[in-house]
């Protein structure tokens, strides 16, 4: 299937045109397009996420990855177009709001809170706790204490419960984010570099996890490392110049001409 | 009361959990002890905890019985306890700064403005109730003496058209002055930090915009057609509720109440910091974008802060008034302002015994040193304090960003 006939089935089921009853795909993104400066870091006709997809997305540096994410999370409104998520039009909505609508996001950079703990920085992760009063007053319930310890354990930061962030190493930090994430349990993570600066069973665990997050949520990641690209097996998008240029499993993409010229040969 | 309160109590039961896991190589196991290394003082073990938990209960009692018992044996006089007062009201106003500029990050140069406009409150109710007796308007108000600046008559005359205005007329109850002297600077922070928060300002430029508030207050309220009593302010204070403010009885105790108040705005913060809401408001300090993106907002968290330390800030004024005795738009210059971040930077900020401590070091260096001294060589001069002031501002930043209460922590250790 060629990158024309894909496009033309992401329309046929765009939430807007849909002529189905059902709904196909969690997200959607019609005619996106994103200037900066007469420079378009980002032209997307048609794009759609199907329920609990873990959707690979790669690309050349420049090419537009961090900008489609952040013209999801509501960092960046996009010049033209709309984004659909399940169902609705959020393309204008703050990123608090799309937040709170389910769309979870970790940054390139691993963004954690530096002067608070470990377990400061999971406890404000934590779904459901923002309203001022509830946050002022209420504390935190058994339950969500043990999920949090669970998921540390997980990826290994239990021992660091109490220290700083700003002391963690940078796998650990990218670990952090990542559990906070989790933790947040969001419909939709937009997942941003997770495997970098990650050492090899560092990056072996990450996809396992992310592969383990499939089953109930759906996922968008960002990555570079192609080997950890494999060891996801999931459906590629390549982007170039802002361009969807090809997409398919990670085998079909390889293929592609365009794609070994601007990307993968090199 | 320092170390004890800053243990978060919900990790301490999976804490226990984790730890019986292993350390897996050595270097780590190094790093981390050096870790707690880092985390003792000088002093260690029993005598560590102790001075931790009866030093704060300690400076509670000397305040507030070694020191008026001091006075009552005659061996301090009636203005050091007075002084110690005032200074205590400036305390309230730092402790609300550390707050809003120690915990959530945002450096407002509004502070002495809120305090302002508790003391206007509480200064209006205490002309109010002023000398000199028996003028009143044609609606039969009691014209407060310090009005006549506003008026072209002398004072005593009150012809028909000098009337009380609107404005002055809720400040003549007390209950009424204390509530409004918390909620005029608590909306007006509200306002204020609606308008910027909402549009995103941040850093550098909201501190220049809360700047700018000041000055523009101070203008407002140095103009004599405001019927604010001009640049002459607030004057002729004679009872509080009843009492003469001169008597020492009455001087003593309003100290014991800023004293107290100081206590309880205290707790107050410790509990705000304490509480998931103040760890919000560190988050926010250190990256306020990643907590949108986790569903917060934040400018509504820094409103509360914002509001909460106007509103103590406003509480301070109203401490204030009552024992200075005069109440002028000086209190509201942009420099006040600045001072208060002064005392709470010397003090060590992210701490709010470290902002007490600051404020009542600078006060206290500040009484010390603009009294006229003849030493040896020269004469000190009251204007050299300002080289001091500076002086001691650029070395903490310098040397000690940690401010005072740093070098508490290094002597008997940080709570983690």
């Amino acid at each position: 299937m060629n990158q024309a006939q894909r496009i033309a089935e992401y329309k046929e089921y765009s939430p807007r045109d849909s002529r189905f009853t059902e709904e196909r795909y969690l997200l959607f993104l019609e005619d996106i397009t994103a200037v900066f400066d007469g420079f378009k870091a980002l032209d997307i006709e048609a794009l759609g996420i199907e329920y609990n997809e873990l959707r690979v997305i790669i690309g050349p540096n420049g090419a537009g990855k961090t900008t489609l994410c952040d013209v999801v999370s509501g960092k960046t409104r996009p010049t033209t177009g709309s984004v659909f998520y399940d169902g609705a039009d959020i393309t204008q909505q703050t990123e608090a709001e799309i937040a709170l609508r389910g769309i979870g996001r970790k940054f390139q950079t691993p963004t954690v809170f530096d002067s608070l703990t470990t377990y400061e920085n999971m406890e404000l992760a934590l779904p459901g706790h923002y309203r001022l009063w509830s946050n002022l007053f209420g504390g935190t319930t058994k339950a969500q204490r043990e999920r949090i310890m669970e998921i540390l354990e997980r990826v290994g930061l239990a021992d660091e419960l109490h220290r700083e962030a700003k002391y963690l190493s940078h796998g650990q930090r990218q670990w952090l984010a990542i559990s906070t994430l989790i933790l947040s349990d969001p419909k939709l993570l937009l997942v941003d570099e997770p495997a970098a600066g990650l050492t090899d069973a560092e990056t072996a665990l990450t996809a396992e996890l992310l592969l383990e997050l499939k089953e109930d949520h759906t996922l968008i990641v960002i990555e570079h490392d192609m080997d950890f690209v494999r060891q996801l097996d999931s459906f590629v998008t390549v982007l170039n110049e802002g361009v969807i240029m090809a997409e398919g499993m990670m085998h079909e993409v390889q293929q592609n001409e365009g794609v070994i010229e601007a990307y993968l040969g090199r | 009361m320092f170390r004890k309160a800053a243990i978060p109590q919900t990790g301490d039961q999976a804490s226990s959990e984790a730890s019986s896991q292993s350390i897996e190589t050595n270097e780590q196991k190094l790093w981390q002890e050096k870790q707690i290394e880092a985390e003792k003082g000088l002093v260690n073990g029993q005598l560590s905890i102790f001075l931790r938990r009866y030093v704060p209960w300690a400076l509670l009692f000397i305040g507030l019985v070694v020191i008026p018992a001091l006075y009552y044996i005659g061996l301090i006089t009636l203005g050091t306890v007075n002084m110690l007062g005032r200074y205590m009201a400036f305390a309230i106003v730092a402790v609300g700064l550390d707050l809003i500029w120690g915990y959530t990050g945002i450096l407002s140069l509004c502070q002495s403005f809120f305090f302002a406009l508790g003391g206007y409150a509480m200064g209006m109710y205490l002309a109010h109730h002023g000398g000199p007796e028996g003028i009143v308007d044609a609606n039969n108000w009691k014209i407060p003496a310090c009005l006549y600046v506003v008026y072209p008559y002398k004072v005593g005359e009150a012809p028909g058209d000098a009337l009380v205005p609107w404005f002055w007329k809720p400040f003549y109850t007390l209950p009424v002055t204390l509530i409004l002297g918390l909620l005029i600077p608590g909306i007006a922070a509200l306002a204020i930090g609606y308008f910027g928060f909402k549009s995103r300002v941040r850093g550098v430029y909201f501190a220049i915009l809360t700047q700018a508030i000041t000055v523009a207050g101070w203008l407002v309220f140095c103009m004599n057609n405001m019927k604010l009593c001009g640049t002459n302010g607030l004057t002729r204070f004679d009872r509080i509720a009843g009492f003469q403010l001169t008597t020492p009885h009455v001087k003593v105790s309003l100290y014991i109440v800023t004293l107290l108040a100081l206590v309880g705005v205290y707790v107050l913060c410790k509990q705000v910091v304490k509480s998931r809401l103040g760890r919000i408001l560190v988050a926010i300090r250190d990256d306020e974008t990643t907590l949108r993106f986790s569903g917060y907002k934040p400018y509504i968290y820094k409103l509360f802060a914002f509001s909460l330390a106007g509103m103590i800030a406003g509480l301070g004024g109203m401490l204030y008034a009552p024992q200075m005795g005069i109440f002028t738009p000086t209190n509201m210059e942009a420099s006040a302002s600045i001072l208060v971040v002064v005392w709470v930077a010397v003090g060590g900020r992210g701490a709010l015994s470290g902002a007490i401590l600051g404020t009542l070091a600078v006060n206290l260096l500040y009484n010390f040193f603009t009294s006229e001294k003849n030493l040896l060589l020269f004469t000190w001069r009251t204007e050299y304090w300002q080289f001091i002031l500076g002086g001691l501002f650029i070395g903490v930043v310098l040397l000690f960003p940690g401010g005072l209460i740093d070098l508490w922590h290094r002597l008997v250790g940080k709570a983690k």
